[in-house]
Formats: C-alpha cells, structure tokens, sequence
C-alpha cells in the first residue's frame, strides 16, 4: 500500500501496542469497577485487531480483516455477556466494586 | 470307631460354629441346645471307646483326616489318634464339658452374650479334643495354642470389666513364655529326629540317648534339652511353679469356664504332654529331675497360699495348681499311669468343686468373698452336699483296703510312687508332697468351714446389700436382676438388723435344676472314679486281656515301679491319710473350736502371714523385672521410635510438607480477578520467551 505519506505499518503497530499496555494496565491497575475491566479488555481485542488489519492492508490479505471482523463479533458477545454478569452480580452482591469481587479467594 | 472320633471331635467345632456365627440371629436357646447337644453327644460316644480300652477289646489306632503340611523331609497330616491315653482324655474331656455346657443353663441365664459364650466353650473343647488326639507334634501344638485362645477369650469373656482384660492377657502372655518353650522343644525334636511324628520319635528316642548337642554354646544331652524345653511348655500350660501366676487371675472369668478349662481340661494338657511323650521323657533323667522338683515345689508352694486366700474361687485355684504339682512329680518319678490317674480323678472332684462354688457364689448374688458366707449350709443344702463329696475326694478321705473317695486312691499312689522310687529327689518330693496334702486338708476344710458353718455374715457384703435393694428395687419396676452387678454398686444402706441377724435380711436360692444335675453327676464321679478305675490305671497289668493291660503302648509303664509300689511300708500309706487327718483336726481348731485363732495368728506371724497372702510376692518380682522394663521398652519404642521417627518423618511428616506448600499456594489464590489475570500474562510472557529463545 503505498501513498499514505510517512504513515508506515510500524505507527500502526506502536498504536496497537499503546492501546494493548492501556488494556493491560486498565485490568491491573483499576480498583474502581468490574466495568472498567470489561473496557480494557475490549481495548487489547481492539489493539489486536489494529495489528490484524494494518498487516492485512499492509500485506494485502483480506484474511486479516475477516479476522478482524470476527474479533469485533466475539467481543460483541463477550461484552453483553460480561455485562449481563455484571448486572446479575450487582443485584446479588450490591455493589461491583473490584476490590469487593474475591469470592473465588481460596 | 473311626467315624466316632470324627464325630467326636468335630460335632463340637460345627455346634461351635454355628452359634458362634449364628450368634443373636439363632437366639439364645437354639444356639445353648446346639451346642450343649453336640457335647453330649460327644460325651456319649466317648465312653465306649473308653470302656472298650477297658476291657481289652478296643486297639489303637490313628484316623487319618487330611493332608497338611508337605514340603521336603518334612510332612505330617491332620490325623487323630485314638489310644488309652487319649481315651481317658475323650471321657474327661468330653464329659465335663458337657456338663459345664448344661451348668451353665442356669448360671449364664441373665447373660446378654449367651451364644457367644457357649460358642467358645464350645470351641475350646474342640482344641482340647485336636490336642489330645494329636498324632504329631504341630497338631499337637494347634491344639495348644487352640485351648490357649479359647481360654484367653473366656477368661475376658465379660470384656467390660478391666480386671477380666487384664487377666486375660496376663494368662495369654504367660503361656506364650511357657509356649516359646513348646516351640523350640518342636524345633529341635524335628531338627534331631527329621520327624514330628510321636509314634516315630519315641521309638527313635531310645537311640539319642547319651548323645550331646550344642546349644547356647554349651554342650548338652540332646534328649535332656528336648525334653526341657518341651516341659518348659507343659509348665506354662500347666500353670507350674514360675509359670503359675496367670492361673488364679484367670479366675475373672465365668465359674462353669473355671471349672471346664482352669480345673479339669485345659491346665492338664501339660500332665498329658507329658505322659504322651513319656517314653521319650525316660531317656532323658535330668529333665525328669527338673519335672520332679518343679511339681513337687508348684504342688508345696500352690497349697500354703490356698490357707490365706479369701476368694472362694482363688482358694480352689490354687487348690487346682497344687494338685498339677502333684500330677507332675508322679510322671517326674516314672509314674505316669498314677498321674493320669490323679488327672482322672482331679477332673471330676475339681470340676465339681468349683461348679459348686459357682452354686455358692450364685446363691450369694455373686458374692465370692468368702469373709461374707457362713452358715449356708441349711440354705442350700444339695450344693453343700455336692461341696462336701468334692472337699472328701480332694483331701483324699478313705479306709485303706476298703473305699475311699476319689482323691484317696490318686494322692495316696502318688505318694507311694515318689516313695517307692527311692531317690533323693523323690523324697523331697513325698514329703513336699505330704506337706502339700496336710494344707490341702486345711484349705479345703477351711473353705467349707467358712462357707458353710458358723453364723452368717452376709450382711457387710456390698453384693448381698446391692440384692437385697434390688430387690425392693424390683417390686417397683419389675426391672430384671442383671448379671455382673458387681460393676454396678450404688450407694448402700444397711438394711433393718431387725429382719435376721447377719444376714441382712438375704435369703440365699438353691440353683436351678439346670446346675444341680451337673452336680450330681461330678458327685457320682468325685465318690466313685477313684474306687471303680484304681486298677485299670495303676495297676494296668492286672486288667485286659491283653499283656500290655490298659494302657498298652500309650505311655511309658514303668511294672518294676509299680510292683514297688504296693511294697511301701505301711506308714507310707498311711502318710496321706494322717496328714489330711491332721489338716482336718487343724481346720476344725481354727475355725470351728476356736474362730480367734486365724487372726491371733496373723497378728503373731503378720511377715509370714503377708508373704504367703502375697502369694509369695511373685507378681510383685515379675512386675518388677519383667513388666516394668517391658513397659520401659515399650514406651521408649512407642515415644521415641514410633512418634519420634517414623511419625514425625513419615505421614506426620509428609502432611506438614503438602499443609505449608498448599498454605503457600493458597495465598496465591486472592480471588481478585486482576491477580490471575496477571498470573495468565505472566505464565504466557514466560511461555513466549521458552518458544521464542
């Protein structure tokens, strides 16, 4: 793909791998709110799917992109079903606190 | 006869069996008629063989029964052998222990275990029928160690009771000393003789006479060393001096058990060992010395504590060790028909003896201290009688050359025998002997005395307050009187000294039909064994029809010493009956004429009084050497060894490794999401850089 001025497949990578470090630390460093985790998930789905589209383009695969769609699609899922749990919990428990969420504790 | 025999000896393991499995499924009647069936068949059987013996027309003979043990030189097979010697067995055996099936009707009546009770009578007459039938060592050893079972499971047939417990594993305990012995004596006879055959080691025996072995890095005569050892073995089952002590605590258990196993059966397989093995015991006189001294000491030593005990049932045990001191020296001195002849007898006038004291002891709502009797002969008069013709056949009452009791014939034979073979050593045994039959005289005499004269005192014994309680107890709630109350002892009132002075207001109950018969018929026996069987047994040349008159090639018959025998001066004779005389005279003194005397007594001599009381304080020194540093070991083991190492380093060990890793591994476990998730992209970054490096 040529003619996209100084814009090369590497700026595309770096905003992948910002928004992949952003989800990460999103999971690890949130406290607030499960909701927040949810987002920063769909944001490492999204930087990946970035990563798979700019080297679609980039390598001239439509694979790529189909896969992308397919990401989107189960994030989709994910999402309203992460946010179906959410609500269910929060009239369980009453709040969706992070810190308030450790049942699982052994 | 071969099928009787089978029948004979296993009728009693299948009625065994069956109660015993059948336990509370069959009930207490099916499974006591079973049993208590089978032994009299068995004892019915039994007699002819035993009469066919007698008159000449029954001939040894061995049944065999099954293969056993193959392997190398070594074989021998389950095979019963039937001869005089065991003939005699058959009828004691068997006959005793069919009556203590049925005695015990009326005395186990308010027991809960019933079945189970009658199950291991029944299972020890069965060991004792495999022991006396043994036609080789190691069967001989089955049975052995059959009746030692039996007898550890009634000594603590009422388990609840500590002191039955006890008493049961100090009598298992002690016959495994006595039995370590057996063991080694099988050992070496098969390492000597390539053989456990009886038949073929008494006829090889004659062969290693005078030849020495090496054994504890002394050089000995083989057949001395056999022949201790074996004894060694009798001893324990015998109850002899040093192996005695389990005897009169094995009196924890039921009177019928007492009577059938510590009396007439059980404690005299040592005597019959003996006898069967005979003239294998001829070749070797320094264990016959040893036999000698031990009976005539067990027979001296077993009698002066029969003076002081005031257990009804001690004095009659150590009334029965006594008597197997007196069973021994006479096999020590080569008498082994007159021995057999005193086991015959003592069967019946010991059996009876304590059937009868178990009458008392029922009549007195068990009450066994005898401090607590008297006066209980117009209360239950067909007991007293019973206990009378046993306390005349044990002293040994009788008129030389007209009729005497049962004891009269055996202990006077004895005597003679110990006197007529002339050495030093069976002189001291005839007079440890006559020694022995003054106190037997005494204790015996006492025991009635105490039992059955004088006024009662019943009325401080805690039994008779608890019964006469109960009793008012009863007429409120109907509850029924159980058995064992002494475990039970409520607060105690003493009741109205208005109702009978000194009885308490306690009326004493003649036994049921049920244990009067057996008395009966012991009494026919305790008056008449003696009487009817002298001459078949000590004089066995002069009956059947064949040379080797009754007990044929049985047992060693020694004719010289029997001819001598009858030739002992007539003071000789006399011995036995003028000791008893004097024990009577010295019964009568002190506990009818001049009852201060016993306590004066004691207060004069309170050392020799404490020695003897304290049965010569032989459970203090064993105690003291051996169960004391046993215990030593055992806790040094179970302290050091078992929890100090193998606990601490193995499960005990190995659990605290898996607790603190899992503790460790359960701090991991949040239950924040953030944390696995973390862990995941850990795991994952790790698994990256396996692959990519």
């Amino acid at each position: 793909m040529t003619g996209m001025g100084g814009i090369g497949i590497e700026h595309y990578l770096v905003v992948g791998a910002i928004l992949f470090v952003l989800g990460v630390l999103g999971i690890f460093l949130n406290r607030k709110n499960v909701i927040v985790i949810l987002m920063a998930v769909e944001l490492i789905l999204l930087a990946v799917n970035i990563n798979l589209v700019a080297f679609s383009a980039f390598m001239q695969d439509l694979v790529g992109q189909i896969f992308a769609m397919m990401v989107l699609t189960v994030a989709a899922a994910e999402a309203a079903i992460g946010l179906a749990i959410l609500v269910i919990y929060y009239r369980g428990r009453g709040t969706i606190a992070v810190d308030d969420v450790n049942r699982m504790k052994g | 006869m071969a099928t009787q025999i089978l029948i004979i000896v296993f009728l009693p393991l299948a009625a065994a069996i069956i109660a015993g499995l059948g336990n509370r499924a069959l009930g207490n009647t099916i499974a006591k008629s079973l049993t208590t069936g089978a032994l009299f068949v068995s004892a019915a059987l039994s007699w002819p063989i035993f009469f066919g013996f007698l008159n000449g027309t029954a001939n040894a003979e061995v049944v065999p029964v099954l293969q056993w043990v193959q392997s190398g030189d070594m074989s021998f097979d389950w095979a019963l052998r039937v001869d005089a010697l065991t003939a005699v067995m058959l009828v004691v055996i068997n006959t005793v222990s069919a009556l203590v099936h049925l005695y015990s009707w009326g005395y186990m009546e308010e027991d809960p275990a019933q079945p189970r009770f009658f199950a291991y009578l029944s299972l020890f007459t069965f060991a004792m029928l495999m022991l006396v039938t043994a036609d080789n060592l190691v069967q001989m050893f089955f049975g052995w160690e059959g009746v030692g079972l039996a007898s550890y499971l009634l000594i603590g047939f009422w388990f609840h009771k500590p002191s039955a417990n006890a008493a049961a594993m100090k009598a298992f305990v002690v016959n495994r000393v006595g039995d370590l012995g057996f063991m080694l004596g099988i050992f070496g006879t098969f390492l000597v003789f390539q053989t456990t055959s009886i038949p073929e080691i008494i006829d090889a025996a004659p062969a290693m006479s005078g030849s020495s072995i090496t054994f504890v890095g002394m050089r000995l005569y083989t057949m001395d060393i056999l022949c201790i050892l074996l004894f060694i073995g009798a001893m324990g089952k015998s109850a002899q001096l040093g192996l005695h002590t389990w005897l009169p605590d094995a009196m924890e258990g039921p009177t019928p058990v007492s009577a059938l196993i510590h009396a007439a059966t059980m404690v005299t397989a040592g005597v019959f060992m003996l006898c069967r093995l005979s003239p294998m015991f001829e070749t070797a006189p320094t264990a016959l010395a040893i036999v000698t001294v031990v009976g005539a000491a067990t027979c001296f030593f077993a009698a002066t504590i029969g003076t002081t005990q005031w257990d009804i049932k001690r004095v009659i045990a150590y009334s029965t060790c006594s008597q197997l001191g007196y069973m021994f020296f006479a096999a020590g001195v080569g008498a082994y028909g007159v021995a057999m002849f005193h086991l015959f007898t003592h069967a019946f006038f010991k059996a009876l003896l304590f059937l009868g004291a178990g009458s008392v002891i029922h009549a007195m709502h068990h009450e066994q201290d005898m401090r607590y009797y008297g006066g209980l002969r117009k209360a239950i008069p067909f007991t007293f009688w019973a206990m009378m013709a046993g306390t005349l056949a044990i002293t040994g009452v009788g008129v030389l050359y007209v009729f005497g009791f049962a004891g009269f014939y055996s202990k006077d034979a004895i005597l003679e025998a110990a006197w007529a073979r002339g050495t030093g050593l069976s002189q001291f045994a005839f007079w440890a002997g006559a020694i022995a039959a003054l106190l037997t005289s005494f204790y015996s005499w006492r025991l009635m005395f105490l039992t059955f004269w004088g006024t009662p005192r019943w009325i401080e014994s805690e039994h008779i307050q608890h019964a006469v309680h109960h009793d008012e107890d009863d007429a409120q709630n109907a509850a029924p009187a159980r058995l064992e109350d002494a475990s039970q002892k409520g607060p105690h009132s003493v009741p109205d000294p208005e109702t009978g002075k000194g009885t308490g207001g306690y009326k004493p109950h003649e036994s049921p039909a049920s244990m009067l018969i057996p008395l009966g018929i012991l009494t026919l026996g305790a008056v008449f064994a003696g009487y009817i069987f002298k001459y078949p047994f000590i004089d066995s040349t002069l009956m059947g029809s064949d040379a080797q008159g009754f007990w044929g090639s049985s047992i060693f018959f020694n004719d010289d010493l029997v001819h001598a025998l009858h030739d002992v001066p007539l003071w000789v004779k006399l011995t036995a009956t003028i000791a008893m005389i004097a024990g009577f005279a010295g019964a009568v003194y002190a506990y009818i004429l001049k009852p201060a005397l016993p306590g004066a007594f004691v207060a004069k001599f309170p050392r020799l009084h404490d020695f003897v009381y304290n049965k010569w304080y032989f459970d203090e020194l064993y105690h003291r050497i051996f169960v004391r540093p046993a215990f030593w070991f055992g806790r040094q083991f179970w302290k050091l060894g078992d929890i100090g190492t193998i606990d601490r380093f193995g499960p005990n060990g190995i659990a605290a490794v898996v607790n603190r890793g899992s503790a460790a591994a359960r701090s991991i476990q949040s239950g924040y999401l953030y944390t696995y998730a973390l862990i995941m992209l850990l795991g994952l970054i790790a698994a990256v850089t396996y692959v990519l490096l």
